[in-house]
């Protein structure tokens, strides 16, 4: 099977874009990408596009009648916050089957302001508020609970994470925010669910995120200079855990992909130089340290507390802002975290930049659940 | 008509003509994995026809929680989502009621009790009542 290669990578500005339509938005990181390869949309064979919000409206088919309809074949996807992550990987996986040399892959959302969860409605009456919260924060929060619970993490320890990612969104142009949050006005900010306070939640905004994917006989036709190695690609479900049924759980998921992911890299998290994970909520932050073995269990206090996360300690996560600041317009999160790597292993990350990046990961958890996995590496 | 029976909030709440309110559960007899509502494969084991229909215990303890400040429009505030391991099996989220929104006070796997009662005076489009369940400290 052939290497896969990211020849081309970019994303928007997060931000609010009411008056633009899903496609548009998404068209504009797919011409943004192939410039970035030296592509064109002629040159691509297979598009794999990821949306959530329009799951049923053939977005990717929509995006090429804005960027050009070559008759390629077109997939959408959708799989909850991963669905970025797997359009990406649908589109590795064409490459590694021997079908296509050169793909592309798009994830795009058009966000509404206000709280993510099910409003509890269907059949008789609301749930919401009667038999607990299913809003995300709430969600998140409970998960983070838990670890409070078995290891005594702090509101405090979770309040310093979007300290973290607020303070690297300053150095991150394509961030929503680009705003310091000294650690009493995220602890003192309006309270959502107990311990999330309205900065530990991610901005809703819109935003589009696209890759040109191309196989090793590719690569080094268009030349390996920017070229960047997908060394893993994983994907999981929920496996079954005791409290499924109302406790989405987010840890086992990310433990089996992240597995995965270091199986098929042959490398360990020792060898990972900067981390994009999913902090849809402070809290969730916490518990991906360890679940992505960058810690011990119950050392994910102490991996924040001092400063191994931030940029210039020894894993630097989020240095893009994290979802947390840079925003998370869902089916692009994926992509994006992907663009934020690859800028790092391209050493085009200007004052951000993770010095000596040579391997990096992204990681993204959609509830319900599927998690996602890349590990990407650098080439020259 | 005078008094009409309300309806349970979720179908795994039982409220028998005779006898008090309780909530039912599945428990899957090859590794006494337990479901609320009814289903027949096991997702743990993958066994197929081995449930057994249970009562779920009215104990437990508070494995987890959120204080929620901040709900849909319509919804009071605050309240505590509560998670409860109960005693013979099975996890339930619900409101934890009867006790301070304060994470000073709340304390992890703190006994509670389930209780029922009227679900905080919502009616559905009929006008029907529903009965719910809540925990309390026990
Ligand atoms: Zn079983």
């Amino acid at each position: 099977m052939s290497d896969v290669y990211v020849m081309g990578v970019d994303m928007i500005k997060f931000g609010r874009f009411p008056d633009r339509s899903v496609p548009n938005i998404g068209a504009e990181a797919a011409l943004m990408a192939l410039d970035d390869a030296g592509l064109g949309i002629q040159d691509m064979q297979a598009l794999y596009c990821g949306n959530l919000g329009q799951a049923n409206a053939m977005v990717g088919q929509r995006i090429l009648q804005e960027i050009g309809q070559t008759g390629m074949p077109v997939v959408n996807v959708a799989n909850a916050c991963a669905t970025g992550a797997t359009a990406f990987r649908e589109a590795w996986m064409s490459i590694k089957a021997g079908m296509y040399d050169v793909v592309l892959a798009v994830g795009v959302e058009q966000m509404g302001k206000g709280l993510l969860g099910g409003a509890g409605g269907g059949d008789g009456i609301p749930k919401e508020g009667l038999l607990g919260s299913g809003t995300m924060p709430c969600v998140f929060a409970e998960a983070g609970m838990e670890h409070t619970k078995e290891h005594g993490t702090t509101f405090e320890q979770f309040a310093k994470i979007s300290v973290k990612n607020h303070h690297h969104s300053t150095m991150n142009p394509k961030a929503m925010y680009q705003i310091e949050t000294p650690l009493n006005e995220v602890m003192n900010a309006e309270m959502i669910s107990y311990p999330n306070t309205k900065l530990m939640c991610s901005v809703n905004v819109d935003g589009s995120a696209a890759a040109v994917l191309v196989s090793e006989k590719k690569a080094k036709e268009l030349g390996m200079s920017r070229a960047v190695k997908v060394r893993a690609s994983a994907l999981a479900s929920d496996p079954f855990t005791d409290r499924d049924l109302v406790m989405p759980d987010v840890n086992a998921c990310t433990r089996l992909a992240a597995k995965d992911a270091y199986e098929q890299a042959g490398i360990g998290p020792e060898d990972v130089n900067l981390v994009e994970l999913h902090d849809c909520f402070a809290t969730a932050e916490m518990l991906h340290y360890e679940n992505l073995g960058l810690c011990k269990d119950g050392e994910a206090g102490k991996m924040i507390d001092e400063g191994h996360v931030e940029l210039g300690g020894k894993v630097p996560v989020n240095v893009s802002g994290g979802l947390l600041s840079k925003g998370h317009p869902l089916g692009a999160t994926g992509i994006a975290n992907i663009y934020e790597i690859c800028t790092h292993l391209r050493e085009e990350a200007g004052a951000r930049q993770v010095e000596g990046a040579r391997i990096g990961m992204t990681h993204v958890i959609g509830l319900g659940t599927a998690c996602g996995i890349h590990i990407l590496e650098k080439v020259n | 008509m005078s008094e009409t029976k309300p309806l349970p909030v979720v179908d795994f709440l039982k409220i028998p003509d005779d006898g008090d309110p309780y909530l039912e559960g599945y428990r899957c007899k090859k590794c006494e994995s337990t479901y609320l509502g009814e289903r027949n494969v096991c997702s743990k084991c993958f066994a197929r026809n081995e449930m057994e229909v249970i009562k779920l215990s009215e104990t437990g303890v508070l494995h987890s929680y959120a204080i929620v400040f901040r709900s849909f429009p319509g919804i009071d505030v605050p309240y505590i989502s509560a998670i409860v391991d109960l005693d013979d099996g099975g996890t339930i989220k619900g409101n934890l009621i009867n006790i301070e929104p304060d994470p000073d006070k709340i304390e992890f796997n703190m006994p509670v009790k389930i209780t029922y009662g009227d679900a905080l005076g919502r009616k559905d489009k009929e006008g029907n009542s529903y009965l719910s369940y809540f925990f309390e400290p026990a």
